[in-house]
């Protein structure tokens, strides 16, 4: 192993761990809002660059019926008033994907907004009504959304992948593209910019309140309904921006979300599922311990980046006494 | 009484309608191999439009009988058993290596001649009283790793290094790979894994790179073959790059583009029937099948993976008609299945569009590597005709 090496090595470990670190963030704060851990954020993940394909294709991607379809429960679920934010938003993205299939460059913002109102949309029909369920049956229904939303990505995207066209050519050092330079300025960015939306807004006051003290937040008039669909809209959000600026150094395919989200997640356990600085360095830590893995016994990646939940686990289960839900 | 009643009736109509002879086919339609599932599921699709328009076999119709087993080994042998029990005079399939594996007990046991379309020597190999009954259309990755090295001893290559997926295919690979590359003198340098869903083989690439092999193999199929080629490339590999002949379909190509210019593998010869030269066997009937599968699926469509399926029935039919004259299976279905068997292992010669078939007493497998095997290379975005080995 000599500099260079090490160097590409660190490049690597970086590039992946901010994806992995912005989507612990995501978990994260799903988790604290609602405690629902989102395991099919790798699936909204990988459904923005599949359908950006699909849309610059000239094809309407089968996401935009599914998000309709949801949305369309959505309306059910809300009935009166209520109804009026899904039903409008379907139509919005209707409108906004035909618009794109004319202006192509539409149709990155309009892969984004389907992506969100997905996630809102999965967030409002499967795991709200449950809401006074136990995590345990949360995390059913998050498994149950994930295996479904996989199928259905097969379904209208096919078995192979697709790579989209980066939005930046060329490479800014060897070793780093400068797409993976976009990578990593969009990750600064989005900590920076949650950082400021939780301290400095009133909204992001408001969610933090809703996450530390649901009880205390509804007494104090915060919405818990409201908080955890604007949980899930900010974690959907992410992930589509991740999944569109990742896509062209990856290859985008229905498959390859749920590994990102489960290493994701593997951060998010490093941070206890609780703190947001802790998730993001573990998530950077884990892309360098699989990057160096990679190098020294690639066979056993996969085995060791799991192994590192035992210790952490461990840990936490030592630290943290029992506590009633 | 009345439910007695019907079911005789429905057993009588069962019977007359029993003329049809069915075969069983199960494909992977969805899941992971669906990318090989469908044109295998759509090549018997169209067969039977064809049997249907043409009479059948000897006078006899020939339903398909098409189950998805979604990639999955337990749906597969559920599906088999289901085939079996439904009267299938033999079963094609499945697409997958560990899916087939888990059929073979399933007809064995239930003395069923089975033609697999995977295309692992485990599944035929070696004839044991299970896999009696099973045989395969698919080149091997022993026979495909003959070409590989051929080609690369021809071209003066002394250190390979390899990387290929974490699973049977890339371990498969690796296997046989190592063990053909050093009975012919070449040394395997480096030995790396990947998993189909991973996002960056970084590691591997500059491992690799650092043992400077003068080429590289990636074991591994489909679009996710795609990565380590981009990578070594990127971090400034110039050796030869050599892929498996799971990467023949076109979406390689689209995903790779430019990156995997210049990549040589190994394949069956359709994958450029129009540029075999006018004498090679397989030719003419590679042509015949590109053709009728365009004509009903589109220009471009077709895939070396379908072909399998085709030739499975080029010589399931001839081994059909025989067989009637034998047996006759209204009458007693396990001596016609057990003389369909004999009749499928005595095909001599058959020419299919994958090479020519001779089966034995412990060859089911039946293909000459010299007509079985052309090395090609992604030349302008499309599949050039490097070599043959006639």
């Amino acid at each position: 192993m000599d500099a260079t090496i090490l160097g590409f090595l660190l490049l690597d470990g970086l590039q992946n761990g901010v994806v992995y670190g912005l989507l612990a963030l995501s978990l994260v704060l799903v988790f604290a809002v609602t405690r629902v851990i989102f395991v099919p954020i790798g699936e909204l993940l990988m459904f923005a660059p599949l359908s950006l394909v699909w849309l610059l294709s000239g094809k309407l991607p089968g996401t935009l019926w599914l998000a309709l379809v949801l949305g369309g429960a959505w309306a059910l679920l809300a009935r009166g008033r209520g109804a009026a934010l899904p039903l409008l938003g379907g139509m919005g993205l209707l409108l906004v994907f035909f618009l794109a299939l004319r202006f192509p460059p539409l149709a990155y913002p309009a892969v984004v907004l389907l992506v969100v109102y997905l996630g809102v949309a999965s967030y409002r029909v499967f795991f709200q009504p449950m809401r006074e369920a136990t995590v345990l049956a949360f995390l059913i229904m998050a498994v149950g959304l994930h295996v479904a939303y996989q199928g259905l990505g097969l379904v209208f995207f096919g078995p192979e992948q697709f790579r989209p066209e980066p939005l930046l050519r060329g490479d800014a050092v060897v070793g780093l593209s400068w797409q993976g330079v976009l990578v990593l300025l969009f990750a600064v960015g989005s900590v920076l910019g949650l950082y400021l939306f939780f301290r400095r807004s009133l909204f992001g006051k408001a969610l933090l309140a809703a996450a530390e003290n649901r009880l205390g937040a509804r007494l104090s008039g915060i919405p818990p309904q409201e908080a955890g669909m604007v949980a899930f809209g900010i974690a959907s959000l992410l992930a589509a921006l991740s999944g569109l600026l990742l896509a062209p150094l990856i290859n985008a395919a229905y498959f390859m979300g749920f590994m990102l989200g489960l290493k994701g997640f593997v951060a998010a356990i490093l941070g206890g599922l609780a703190s947001y600085p802790v998730a993001f360095l573990g998530a950077l830590a884990v892309g360098f311990f699989e990057s160096f893995t990679s190098f020294y016994a690639s066979a056993y990646k996969e085995a060791l980046v799991f192994l590192l939940l035992v210790p952490a686990l461990f840990y936490q289960s030592f630290r943290v006494r029992a506590v009633e839900e | 009484m009345k439910r007695w009643l019907a079911m005789v009736l429905v057993l009588a109509l069962a019977a007359s309608a029993q003329e049809a002879l069915k075969v069983g086919v199960v494909v992977s339609a969805t899941g992971p191999a669906a990318s090989l599932g469908i044109p295998e599921r759509n090549t018997f699709l169209m067969l039977q439009e064809i049997l249907d328009r043409t009479g059948g076999v000897a006078g006899r119709k020939v339903q398909f009988v098409i189950l998805d087993d979604a990639s999955d080994t337990t749906q597969a042998v559920r599906n088999t058993r289901r085939l079996v029990e439904e009267g299938a005079v033999a079963i094609v399939g499945t697409t997958t290596t560990p899916a087939s594996l888990g059929m073979i007990p399933v007809v064995a046991e239930a003395k069923v001649p089975m033609i697999s379309l995977a295309a692992s020597k485990d599944i035929i190999h070696p004839v044991d009283a299970q896999r009696f009954w099973v045989f395969k259309t698919p080149q091997t990755e022993e026979l495909m790793a003959r070409a590989i090295v051929a080609d690369m001893v021809a071209r003066g290559v002394k250190t390979v290094g390899y990387i290929g997926f974490n699973d049977a295919y890339g371990e498969g690979w690796a296997r046989f790979f190592e063990t053909e590359a050093k009975a012919k003198g070449l040394q395997v340098v480096v030995s790396e894994r990947y998993a189909r869903t991973d996002t960056s083989v970084t590691g591997q690439a500059l491992r690799i790179i650092a043992r400077r092999p003068d080429a590289v193999l990636v074991g591994a199929s489909g679009t996710p073959a795609v990565l380590p080629q981009r990578t070594l490339k990127e971090r400034g590999y110039a050796g030869l790059i050599y892929q498996t002949h799971g990467v023949a379909n076109p979406d390689f190509l689209r995903v790779g583009g430019k990156d995997v210019e210049g990549t040589l593998l190994p394949a069956g010869p359709i994958l450029v029937a129009e540029q075999l030269p006018s004498a090679y066997p397989t030719k003419r009937v590679a042509l015949d099948y590109i053709q009728r599968y365009e004509a009903k699926y589109g220009i471009g469509s077709y895939s070396t993976f379908g072909a399998h399926a085709w030739d499975a029935w080029l010589i399931l039919k001839p081994a059909l008609e025989r067989a009637l004259k034998r047996a006759d299976p209204a009458k007693d279905m396990a001596a016609f299945r057990a003389a369909l068997r004999d009749e499928i292992e005595a095909t001599r010669g058959l020419v299919a569009t994958h090479g020519v078939f001779t089966f034995g007493k412990d060859e089911h497998l039946g293909l000459r590597f010299e007509d079985a095997a052309v090395m090609v290379r992604v030349e302008g975005g499309r599949w050039k005709l490097e070599r043959t080995f006639r």
